[in-house]
């Protein structure tokens, strides 16, 4: 069992959803990556899933590419984050402790850093897990195995275009819990997400044992209220990192704004 | 003809493929890579890759978004029924043979190699296809497989722009919308090719973030295939990207080399000793190449750009100096640094300012069949004047590094020997990029 797995047994017993933000490790420093997440863990996030910013995220749309961009000229380092989080692990507030953290990262950052030693040192920081955008199922068996032998989910992704039997076995390879994208393309926020979503995750809800979130295009109350009885939970990114995109001028105003938009999504997920 | 020509030099067949460079004083620029990653442990390059997985021994593959999979299976599908279709083989073949011109010469360089008093040189001349690169043997194969997908639109990446006119002509010539992504340090080097592309009636959208070069093209291009990929195919210009683009861009490709081969037959009765072609993803290379890695008489060299030399940053030869890793959807060798980051390259070519190399480069590097060096900067364009003066051609800058390369081997190689040189691209899109360098007014 991992802190993801008892996250969502509780959540299950409690009849609540996971409202999960993301969030750009370093943007603009791993310093206010600290206190933001120490901020999301207050507001009551159920988990958060940190972005490890990459150079070439071709999954990613404009606000996150952007936020990978800022991370890096300030020479955000993988070491960098791991000590962060460690360190926030250590001394961080209640909420903090019981947030499960799962890190958003390329595979070119995985191979590089080695397979094993990514999921060790991920796992003693305080990570939970890990979403690899870039792996599909045909490539995963490698990391997937290391991640198993070592209980670190490994987060999967399922899209639109992914053919129902294929979805089935995405899921089957997946642990934690099943990363739903909600619409064909890059993530961003979007004022529409498509008709036949809540079919498609209804569909694949009766079909397999793991809790799915859905993520890309979720931005606003509506959205929350649409796709949360369909879901365990929900993934918001673009947006979280938008508002928070101001930070290097003033961290106290990009941290209210932040707040503001998390609380609203929260609240529209609890009623 | 004479298949029993072919045999000449077996005694050159066993040699160690590195050992002719290694002696060659001039190459020492390439000095060793600074993988610390076991080699494959395959003996010898097989034609018959890649395997279902796309994988090339360990290169390759497909490490892509889970959104582009179910398009990249059907292209996969598709693409098979296309090979295996004479209709659509007969349509390919001519169209290139009447729209592009082909087959291209194999034009002897007399001149050119008795200045170098070494090999007789031969130019394999792709600079006279339509459009002036090798770049349209693509882009009219994918198009055709385009309107057989019943995809109604059209984009692609481009460096020096050769790739982005080639798809814009491709498209113009069938009716597709196209829209060519292109980095804006690219778009102030190769301006002449945006305004051909605008002209052909290709949107050009100039793209700013990352080193605005090539890399940062594939990726708005790739971007954009995430969010249009019910309907638009992705023209993938070099054999670089997820499987199947590294294969299907080779077989398009591989009609360079096939020509070569028989032309050589023709031509000097037998195949050529040595074959060399510049390596940015490798496309040129790779078609040029792969119809010659059965045939082990035949030298293969492969001119990566050395930029202003050996350091970190200031070159794009990742077979020469990175390591196997994962980027734009393949698995090769790459320059990034420790943390997996995309490292900054450089090279004054567009064309060759890339950080990867296509995964089957990687495979015949490691299988030793094929050999890889760099060229700097300088060397290439002192290469660009010897040809434009002695032979009467203007030579892009891209192929300019194997044009320099090739002069130093056939330097080394005595007068009944043969020296083919891909020419992959003419060069006067580079005139004003030459005259910036120079300091000259252009």
């Amino acid at each position: 069992m991992t802190a993801i797995d008892d996250l969502f047994s509780t959540l299950k017993a409690q009849n609540k959803k996971a409202f999960m933000p993301f969030i750009t490790a370093g943007d603009p420093s791993l310093a206010f990556t600290g206190k933001v997440l120490t901020r999301l863990a207050e507001l009551g996030c159920s988990m958060a899933e940190l972005g490890i910013p990459y150079s070439d995220p071709i999954a990613d749309g404009p606000v996150i590419q952007a936020s990978y961009t800022r991370a890096l000229q300030n020479k955000i380092k993988l070491s960098g984050i791991f000590q962060t989080v460690a360190d926030l692990r250590a001394a961080g507030s209640q909420p903090l402790a019981k947030m499960p953290l799962v890190s958003m990262v390329s595979y070119a950052i995985v191979h590089r850093h080695g397979l094993e030693k990514y999921v060790d040192e991920a796992k003693a920081s305080g990570f939970a897990g890990a979403i690899v955008p870039d792996l599909l199922v045909e490539e995963s068996e490698p990391f997937s195995k290391v991640c198993r032998v070592r209980e670190f989910n490994l987060i999967q992704l399922v899209t639109p275009t992914t053919p129902p039997e294929r979805a089935l076995r995405i899921a089957e390879s997946s642990s934690g819990f099943l990363y739903f994208v909600s619409v064909t393309g890059i993530t961003g926020e979007r004022t529409q997400l498509p008709v036949d979503l809540v079919d498609r995750v209804g569909w694949l809800r009766d079909r397999s044992s793991l809790p799915i979130c859905i993520g890309f295009g979720i931005s606003k109350p509506e959205h929350v209220k649409l796709l949360a009885p369909v879901s365990d939970g929900l993934i918001v990114g673009s947006a979280i990192v938008r508002s928070l995109d101001q930070a290097a001028a003033d961290e106290s105003k990009a941290l209210d704004s932040m707040s503001q938009l998390v609380t609203s999504l929260i609240s529209a997920l609890e009623n | 003809m004479g298949r029993t020509l072919v045999s000449l030099g077996p005694q050159k067949a066993c040699r160690p493929p590195y050992h002719k460079l290694q002696k060659e004083p001039s190459m020492s620029l390439a000095s060793e890579p600074l993988s610390t990653e076991p080699l494959s442990t395959e003996q010898s390059a097989s034609p018959n890759v890649p395997d279902q997985q796309g994988r090339f021994g360990m290169f390759g593959g497909r490490f892509v978004p889970e959104t582009l999979t179910r398009a990249l299976d059907e292209l996969v599908v598709e693409y098979n029924r296309a090979r295996q279709d004479p209709d659509f083989q007969a349509e390919l073949d001519d169209l290139l043979h009447r729209f592009v011109g082909r087959p291209s010469p194999l034009y002897h360089a007399a001149r050119f190699s008795k200045q170098l008093g070494g090999a007789q040189i031969w130019l394999k001349r792709e600079d006279l296809n339509h459009t002036g690169a090798h770049k349209i043997n693509n882009t009219l194969g994918q198009a055709l497989l385009t309107l057989r997908m019943k995809k109604t639109r059209v984009i692609a990446e481009t460096g020096a722009g050769q790739h982005g006119v080639a798809s814009a002509t491709a498209c113009a010539h069938f009716g597709l919308p196209c829209v060519v992504y292109m980095g804006v340090e690219d778009v102030r080097r190769q301006r002449p090719n945006v305004f051909s592309m605008r002209l052909l009636g290709a949107e050009v959208r100039p793209v700013e973030s990352g080193s605005r070069t090539l890399r940062d093209a594939v990726n708005e291009a790739m971007r954009d295939w995430m969010a249009s990929v019910e309907t638009t195919h992705y023209i993938i210009g070099s054999v670089i990207g997820p499987h199947p683009f590294p294969m299907m861009v080779r077989d398009f490709q591989s009609v360079i080399g096939k020509e070569c081969r028989e032309q050589s037959l023709q031509s000097f009765g037998r195949l050529p000793d040595a074959v060399v072609a510049c390596v940015g993803g490798g496309s040129n290379a790779a078609g040029m190449f792969y119809p010659f890695v059965g045939d082990r008489s035949v030298r293969l060299i492969g001119v990566e750009a050395g930029g202003r030399g050996p350091n970190a940053g200031d070159h794009a030869s990742p077979l020469t100096f990175g390591s196997p890793g994962v980027l734009h959807g393949s698995y090769s060798y790459v320059m990034q640094d420790e943390d997996g980051q995309t490292s900054d390259v450089h090279s004054m070519s567009a064309g060759l300012d890339y950080p990867g190399v296509g995964p089957e480069h990687s495979y015949w590097k490691d299988t030793q069949r094929v050999e890889y060096t760099s060229c700097r900067d300088d060397e290439a364009l002192a290469a660009f004047d010897f040809l434009a003066r002695n032979e009467g051609i203007l030579t892009a800058l891209e192929t300019c590094h194997a044009v320099a390369k090739a002069a130093e081997i056939a330097k080394g190689m005595s007068p009944d020997q043969h020296l083919v040189i891909c020419l992959s691209g003419r060069g006067d899109k580079d005139a004003a990029e030459l005259a910036r360098l120079r300091g000259q007014e252009w």
